[in-house]
């Protein structure tokens, strides 16, 4: 199938690009990498009057340390995350799970803050967002705010983007009582994940986010405090009850819940050092 | 009978070496011609409105905003091409009883699954169709839907067509000995399982598509095909378009893929014919991915509730089983829709000794796509079967399952013969291929490593299966129950001037290596060098008349023709070069270009021959004529099909935790008889396996209990990818056919027919010490936690 | 602000000026306005790998790109790399392996395997099957595929 007409807009900045958002009031959509947009227009899924390219805004592409953060801007590729040394030594969770997302060819072009505006619930970068305690960084016509993880994925494709665009991503640097675990289960290499789950341990504290189980990146509370009290991991997972699991044709929930669970085992055995 | 063995043995003989594909350069450097690459002038692109209901009457369609969109030449509904084109009947008489109703190209007043088109938009450009079809509003009303196969025959249930009284397309009993008194006789224990089959698809990379030019000025249709049958094609083109046979040209150029995907009747490239006729004018129809989802045939759907029972001894008395399958709304034309069930009914446990057999069959009609012949038709099944049974009943009599095969396998010595289904057998190889299989695998060696393995908690199974496949089919499979369907096919090989041949052949290429394995018989029969041989195919304008390749049956069939074509032409050489030379025939050759004495001494080059003949006849005595040009046409006589057979094994590993079957490793043995070119069919024997094993693990067409297919993308249908897949061995015996001279039956099913039994067989090895088994393909990661999970419940 | 976008772009080394619809992908462009029918078309979704090139040195999908994405870049098809020589060595050891049979991954395929070259993938075969793992064939069962890209990487490091 081919996409249906649109209008193609290349803005020139961040400030023309919120602008030119508002013009078209909620009919225009921001284009990054465009590897899940695209795939959805060419099913003629998605009809925007516009799209927004963001090619041009050099300022939303770049990996900058900042003391005790990373900032990364929304246009970085995941093959530009991937490559890079200072993403590698600060942000060992990417290195677990970038080789997990899709192939070369969509890394190259695939964009971080496109995978956090589209908030696909089987995506690993939303859920990698939750467990890091990121902060996402975004400009609309009202001006910047910050927005953290856990208040910004909202439901299925649906994130608390207000006519904004991501500027970037804000991650804290790997503090040295941080261990990292990351596992996904997929029948096949590169696809969604029937269940995964990113942690991020700080001393006996756990930030456990699951993916590809619910209509969203999901943490469990309960599940996150039962592993600092050190409770067994039959009761650990017994938390895993509290998440309304997804249905479909690859696994309905009490697979989900099963794959979650081993998920879990699994990245907690396999934390880094 | 088998000829003489020097065509195989001479010095530049070509058959047998691992020869390189001619055509393999052309198409690593991007230069292959596929249907799509094709761009004529004035040509316009079609676009379809599809049925989104399983089963709705069309109301009424208002195509007026469409008739006026940007770049719309052409709309035309189910009913506008009815005036121009003649329904079609998926039937054959030889599978008596099989019913089904006249087809349209596009849906007339009704439509029965979800895809089925409805209406046809013609533009300047694919996008501009595609806009236009969203400005065509179609006003349903919905019926309800038959998608179940298992209830579609259910009183009350919703009737596809009420002239048929019922959704039963076709049903057929099989009955031999007294299967009841086998199964009850003392020391007999049976062994029942229910199998499942999903519903797959062949997802050929190049989707189905068509170029079709029409030329007012000599009433000529030229299709350009993506497919395998280009003289079937022909004659359906004519026959419901309304034109002369002989005015219609089919081409294939390049192929991508094919697998039995692409030579069925399509509404859509029927449509695009008639649509370029009504334009005058070059009409293009390529598939999009959605499209060929919900379109292209699917194979598969069966429901088989089965027995097998073995004495005590591991003595098999007997089969018996049901098989209920589902085949969308109509039999597909021309080739029918009942094949695969019939081939299951024939096939299951032809292998094997057998008394006893009972089989039933029923073919039902359902609101899905439609169901037809794809790679190893009916194969995965039959070998499930019988094979899945075999093992199960080798656990319950505690007998490895290597040793009841051996009990059971047909000796090698005891063809021709027939199976308990009345099937000719001859030169089959079951017990060589069996354990040639396990001394490869080092089977005692990994049952011991899988012992050690399961004491740590690691679930690896072992799984066989030894088949059959049915190759080279004789008219008995299609052309007696009146298909347009050639089973023989010719080859020609002319000497040009220059000194090479130029050979053509009715067999077509998708992939497989026809036109390099063509060159090889040439070139090795005639006596010209490889790179001396240009090959034309897939073109009913300039080839020899046949069936084309499907069925594994180009290298049997179209080889042998080849062959002989090649022998006949060199005969006739040699006669021109006695009479140059003045020297009797029979102490001449031909090797590497030139006519030579036995000895291999050069008499004189195959050009200079060449050019006395075509430019200096005058050197010539008046009274010899040579033509320098030899056709001949083979078919296979005296036998239905040419069985070959293989053993298969399949090493996993099964995550219990997860239900993720991962395959270490296979190992295929394979006896298609004499091996033209290594290099080519192990690596179809390969993606056979792969596909294969598709069926077993991955694949499969969802559908809602309303009809609607619910994974049609390539992200949520799982085709085999390179990461999952194992390394693959193959080995080879060699029992040449007695049906040729050239002794090649096919390879090119085997691998999809046999992996899922060997998958299956594997898994439930596996999973044995848990008390746990599965009989549904796909097995997914749900479906063997769910056995696991029964298990525990026991 | 139009539903038309000028571009220019270099194309397997030639400079192309052209104006194309905005809803134009980057493989239609190359397929349907410059004939270099090289580069398949096999699902318009992503997933099957068939259209893959490269853009800028990176391989890309070519059916997720617009063409109005490529302006001001360098594209390199499979028409470029057999012309350039940079995949005379793949070329001819998919040959050898019979590492195609209806040859209509291929040019993806190449585009891939020619990645992980470029980017220094050593001989393991896992790790070559893991990186063609977003690259459908039908027709091999990708052995001889990986035994091809084996071969490269064995040859040149000696």
């Amino acid at each position: 199938m081919k996409a249906p007409d649109f209008d193609y807009l290349r803005p020139a900045s961040l400030a023309a690009a919120v602008a030119m958002l508002v013009e078209y009031d909620g009919e225009a959509m921001p284009l990054a990498g465009g590897q899940s947009l695209m795939p959805m227009m060419n099913f003629r899924m998605a009809a925007p009057e516009a799209l927004i390219d963001l090619v041009n805004l050099s300022e939303l592409r770049g990996i900058w340390v900042e003391s005790d953060t990373i900032r990364i801007g929304a246009m970085t590729s995941y093959a530009d995350l991937k490559g890079d040394a200072a993403v590698q030594k600060h942000i060992p969770l990417f290195s677990l799970a970038l080789p997990h997302i899709a192939h070369d060819a969509i890394r190259n072009r695939g964009t971080i803050g496109g995978s956090l505006a589209l908030a696909d619930p089987a995506a690993e970068m939303p859920a990698l967002m939750l467990a890091l305690n990121a902060n996402i960084e975004v400009e609309g016509p009202d001006g910047a705010r910050m927005l953290s993880a856990d208040d910004f994925f909202l439901g299925m494709f649906e994130t608390a983007l207000d006519g904004e665009l991501i500027k970037a991503i804000h991650i804290p640097v790997a503090k040295s009582e941080q261990r990292f675990g990351f596992h996904e289960l997929t029948q096949r290499h590169g696809d969604y994940a029937l269940a995964g789950v990113a942690i991020v341990q700080t001393s006996n504290t756990y930030r456990a986010a699951f993916f590809g189980v619910a209509d969203r990146a999901t943490r469990v509370p309960k599940l996150e405090a039962a592993l600092e009290q050190n409770e067994d991991i039959t009761s650990v997972l017994a938390h895993l009850n509290s998440v309304d699991f997804t249905d479909d044709i690859k696994a309905n929930h009490t697979t989900r819940q099963r794959l979650a669970g081993v998920a879990l085992k699994r990245a907690l055995k396999g934390m880094t050092t | 009978m088998t000829g003489p063995a020097h065509i195989f043995d001479k010095p530049n003989r070509y058959i047998g070496k691992p020869e390189p594909r001619a055509d393999a350069a052309r198409l690593l450097q991007g230069r292959g011609t596929y249907v799509d690459d094709q761009k004529l002038p004035r040509m316009v692109h079609a676009a379809f409105v599809r049925s989104p209901h399983a089963h709705a009457t069309i109301l009424s369609i208002n195509a007026e905003e469409a008739r006026a969109a940007t770049g719309v030449v052409a709309v035309y509904s189910g009913e506008d091409l009815a005036k121009h084109v003649t329904p079609y009947v998926g039937t054959l008489t030889h599978l008596a009883g099989l019913r089904s109703m006249p087809q349209h190209p596009l849906a007339v007043g009704v439509a029965r699954w979800q895809g089925e088109p409805v209406v046809m938009i013609v533009a300047t450009s694919r996008a501009l169709a595609e806009d236009a079809c969203e400005l065509v509003y179609v006003d349903y009303a919905e019926l309800p839907a038959a998608v179940d196969s298992e209830t579609a025959l259910d009183t009350g249930a919703p009737i596809i067509h009420s002239e048929l009284g019922s959704n039963l397309a076709w049903e057929r009993d099989v009955v031999v000995g007294d299967i009841d008194a086998a199964f009850a006789a003392p020391d007999v224990h049976v062994v029942e399982r229910q199998f499942r089959f999903g519903r797959h698809t062949g997802v050929t990379l190049e989707t189905r598509g068509t170029v079709c030019d029409y030329d007012p000025s000599e009433d000529q249709l030229t299709v350009y095909y993506s497919g395998q049958a280009p003289h079937m094609m022909q004659v359906i083109f004519s026959k419901h378009l309304d034109l002369p046979e002989e005015n219609i040209r089919v081409i294939s150029n390049d192929v991508g893929g094919s697998f039995g995907i692409k030579i069925h009747t399509y509404g859509d490239e029927i449509a695009t014919a008639a649509a370029a006729k009504l334009l005058k004018r070059p009409v293009k129809f390529i598939a999009d991915r959605f499209e060929s989802f919900l379109t292209d045939i699917h194979a598969r759907d069966h429901i088989v509730r089965a027995k097998m029972g073995v004495t005590e001894a591991g003595k098999i008395v007997g089969i018996d089983f049901d098989d209920l399958t589902g085949i969308g709304p109509f039999s597909m034309y021309p080739r029918t829709s009942a094949i695969e069930c019939n081939q299951v009914l024939n096939l299951t446990g032809a292998p094997y000794v057998m008394e006893n057999y009972r089989a039933k069959g029923r073919v039902v009609f359902q609101n899905k796509t439609l169901m037809c012949q794809y790679r190893a038709v009916g194969h995965p099944i039959a070998m499930a079967i019988a094979d899945g049974l075999l093992e199960d009943a080798a656990r319950k009599i505690g007998m490895d399952p290597v040793a009841l095969r051996e009990i059971n396998l047909m000796a090698d010595d005891s063809y021709p013969r027939t199976s308990a289904t009345g099937m000719k057998l001859d030169d089959l190889s079951h017990k060589r291929a069996l354990r040639k299989l396990t001394d490869l695998m080092n089977y005692d060696g990994l049952r011991a490593r899988q012992t050690l393995a399961r004491k740590k908690g690691i679930y690896r199974g072992i799984g066989f299966v030894s088949m059959v496949e049915v190759t080279n089919p004789s008219p008995m499979f299609y052309g007696i129950g009146g298909a347009p369907i050639a089973s023989q096919d010719g080859a020609t090989v002319r000497l040009d001037a220059g000194g090479a041949l130029h050979v053509s052949s009715s067999i077509t290429e998708q992939g497989q290596g026809t036109n390099a394995i063509l060159a090889q018989i040439a070139a090795g029969v005639f006596g010209v060098d490889l790179n001396r041989v240009k090959v034309t195919t897939g073109d009913t304008a300039t080839t020899p008349y046949g069936g084309g390749t499907w069925a594994s049956r180009g290298a049997g069939i179209g080889g042998e023709a080849m062959l002989q074509a090649a022998q006949a032409l060199k005969d006739q050489v040699l006669e021109v070069a006695g009479v140059m030379l003045q020297t009797g025939v029979e102490t001449l050759d031909i090797q590497s270009g030139a006519v030579t004495d036995i000895d291999g001494s050069v008499r004189l080059t195959l050009a200079d021959l060449a050019r006395t003949v075509y430019y200096r006849g005058n050197e010539l005595p008046n009274d010899l004529n040579p033509e320098l040009i030899a056709t001949r046409h083979y078919r296979v006589t005296d036998f239905p099909f040419v069985f070959t057979n293989g053993a298969m094994a399949a090493h996993v590993e099964v995550d219990i935790e997860t239900g993720f079957v991962k395959v270490l490793h296979f190992w295929a043995v394979e006896d298609c008889g004499r091996v033209i070119n290594p290099l080519l069919v192990d690596e179809q024997i390969r993606g056979g396996v792969v596909q294969g094993i598709g069926g077993a693990l991955y694949e499969e067409c969802h559908y809602s209990p309303d009809g609607q297919f619910l994974n049609a993308t390539m992200a949520d249908y799982m085709v085999p990818m390179a990461s999952e897949m194992p390394e693959i061995t193959i080995a080879h015996i060699e029992t040449p056919t007695k049906t040729s001279i050239l002794g090649a039956k096919g390879a090119g099913e085997a691998g999809t027919g046999g992996a899922p039994a060997a998958i299956l067989n594997a898994v439930n090895d596996a999973l044995s010490p848990l008390g746990a088994s599965i009989w549904q393909m796909p097995m997914t990661p749900e479906r063997i936690l769910a056995s696991l999970n029964q298990a525990d419940c026991n | 602000m139009s539903r038309y976008i000028d571009i220019s772009l270099r194309v397997n080394g030639e400079d192309v000026r052209a104006t194309v619809p905005s809803r134009l992908n980057l493989v239609d462009f190359l397929r349907e306005e410059l004939s270099l029918t090289g580069s398949h078309v096999g699902c318009e979704h992503g997933v099957c790998g068939a259209c893959t090139l490269t853009v800028n040195g990176d391989t890309v999908r070519g059916c997720l790109m617009l063409a109005a994405q490529a302006d001001g870049k360098e594209i390199t098809t499979i028409e470029g790399l057999a012309e350039n020589g940079q995949s005379a060595q793949l070329q001819a050891a998919f040959t050898k392996h019979n590492a195609l049979q209806c040859g209509f991954c291929t040019p993806g395929m190449l585009a891939s395997a020619l990645g992980y070259l470029n980017t220094g993938g050593s001989a393991d075969r896992d790790a070559i099957r893991q990186h063609i793992s977003g690259n459908y064939c039908r027709c091999t069962g990708y052995q001889s595929i990986v035994n091809a890209i084996c071969d490269v990487i064995e040859e040149t490091s000696i």
